[in-house]
């Protein structure tokens, strides 16, 4: 992975390697929030700028601070500090600067901070051992193959709606079903990179 | 009173298969009863640790600040499972991977510390915090068992094959579509059971 190219990285980080449906990060809001299209885009569209703003930042601290210092040890606390201090400063500062942006995303991006897939990226980039450019473009592309993921599963969900569901299987059983059988056709990408 | 404390989590308010809060790791490493285990066993250790210390600072803690305190105290019993699961058994080390650090953003924890041990004694608190990751092992175990008999027919612990049996080996159980698969059917299994109780 270190050596790959840029298209490698965004073609395995949105299809070959979903995260949702290839590696379950960030399961709870993809089960969670996609009940309707519109909070499942506006849900994507709030991971993928607070992703790529998060691996951008730990990408810095790692290297600046936690390698020069021999301090490695301390990568998760400090990782989650950043992520919980990076939602509330984007919060903050979107109201001010974007108040329509803010409004449409202000629901979604407290949840974002217990949202794994962002921990799980910045880890990731680490283990990759990825320069920076390479760690913005691994960033933004998993999160788009998330918003992919999510907004895919949430058309499905609303077209569900309207169906005749066995009593036990309705909510999260049909749910998990749908997820299975989108995971099966994007283990279909398996072998591309 | 003492003991519903302790016994709740296990089945009643299971985190998993009730409250469906902390779902990554249920899914991800179920592929053998092994993972299911030694996951299960660090997130106990993890939340109970984490519950009793939350419990005794929650008298001097600021309410306005106390979740990036939970955080911290989370982040820290995190790294210190994750070093001494990757000092003593490394090879479980490597088959959990990522979500051994992954455990500091499982809901449980945070729930637990923020509904529970936040309003209760540090003896409560460990109790429901040991209860509430064993509910989560047990979990753990039923599902990777179930992907682990059906994808690779037998049951490997520590090295040993437990048993083997003669069934067809479904290599898309162990594989992610597997995991969706084998929460739905228990998860409707459950609902079934539910809704002939209430009938």
């Amino acid at each position: 992975m270190e050596n790959a190219g840029l298209f490698t990285i965004i073609v395995s980080a949105i299809l070959v390697n979903n995260f949702v449906l290839s590696r379950f990060l960030g399961i709870c809001p993809f089960l969670g929030m996609s009940k309707k299209v519109e909070t499942a885009a506006g849900m994507g569209m709030a991971v993928i700028f607070v992703i790529t703003m998060a691996g951008i930042i730990t990408w810095f601290a790692n290297k600046y601070l936690l390698v020069p210092f021999q301090m490695e040890y301390m990568q998760i606390v400090m990782y989650i500090l950043i992520i919980a201090a990076l939602v509330q400063f984007v919060e903050v500062v979107l109201k001010k600067i974007l108040p329509t942006l803010y409004s449409a995303l202000g629901i979604f991006l407290p949840l974002i901070t217990t949202n794994c897939a962002v921990l799980g990226v910045a880890l990731l980039n680490d283990q990759y051992n990825f320069g920076l450019l390479k760690t913005i473009v691994h960033s933004a592309a998993v999160a788009v193959g998330f918003t992919l993921a999510i907004v895919l599963f949430a058309s499905i969900r609303e077209k569900l709606e309207a169906n005749d569901i066995p009593k036990a299987f309705q909510g999260f059983p049909i749910a998990l079903i749908i997820a299975s059988l989108l995971s099966f056709a994007f283990l279909g990408f398996t072998g591309m990179v | 009173m003492r003991l519903t404390t302790l016994t709740n989590g296990l089945v009643k308010d299971n985190p998993t298969l009730v409250q469906l809060v902390g779902m990554c790791p249920v899914l991800a490493i179920t592929t053998t009863l092994q993972n299911g285990i030694g996951m299960g066993l660090a997130v106990v250790v993890v939340l109970a640790l984490s519950n009793l210390l939350v419990s005794l600072c929650r008298s001097f803690t600021p309410e306005r600040i106390r979740i990036p305190i939970f955080v911290i105290i989370i982040a820290t019993f995190v790294t210190i499972v994750g070093l001494l699961i990757e000092a003593f058994f490394p090879a479980l080390h490597k088959s959990l991977g990522l979500f051994i650090p992954l455990i500091v953003v499982n809901c449980i924890i945070l729930a637990r510390a923020e509904a529970f041990a936040f309003t209760h004694g540090p003896l409560d608190s460990l109790l429901d915090g040991i209860g509430m990751g064993l509910g989560f092992t047990g979990a753990l175990m039923i599902i990777s068992l179930i992907r682990e008999i059906l994808g690779t027919g037998a049951v490997v612990l520590g090295g040993t094959t437990l048993f083997q049996l003669p069934i067809p080996q479904t290599i898309s159980m162990i594989l992610p579509p597997g995991a969706f698969l084998a929460l739905a059917l228990i998860l409707a299994v459950i609902n079934g059971l539910r809704n002939r109780k209430e009938a």
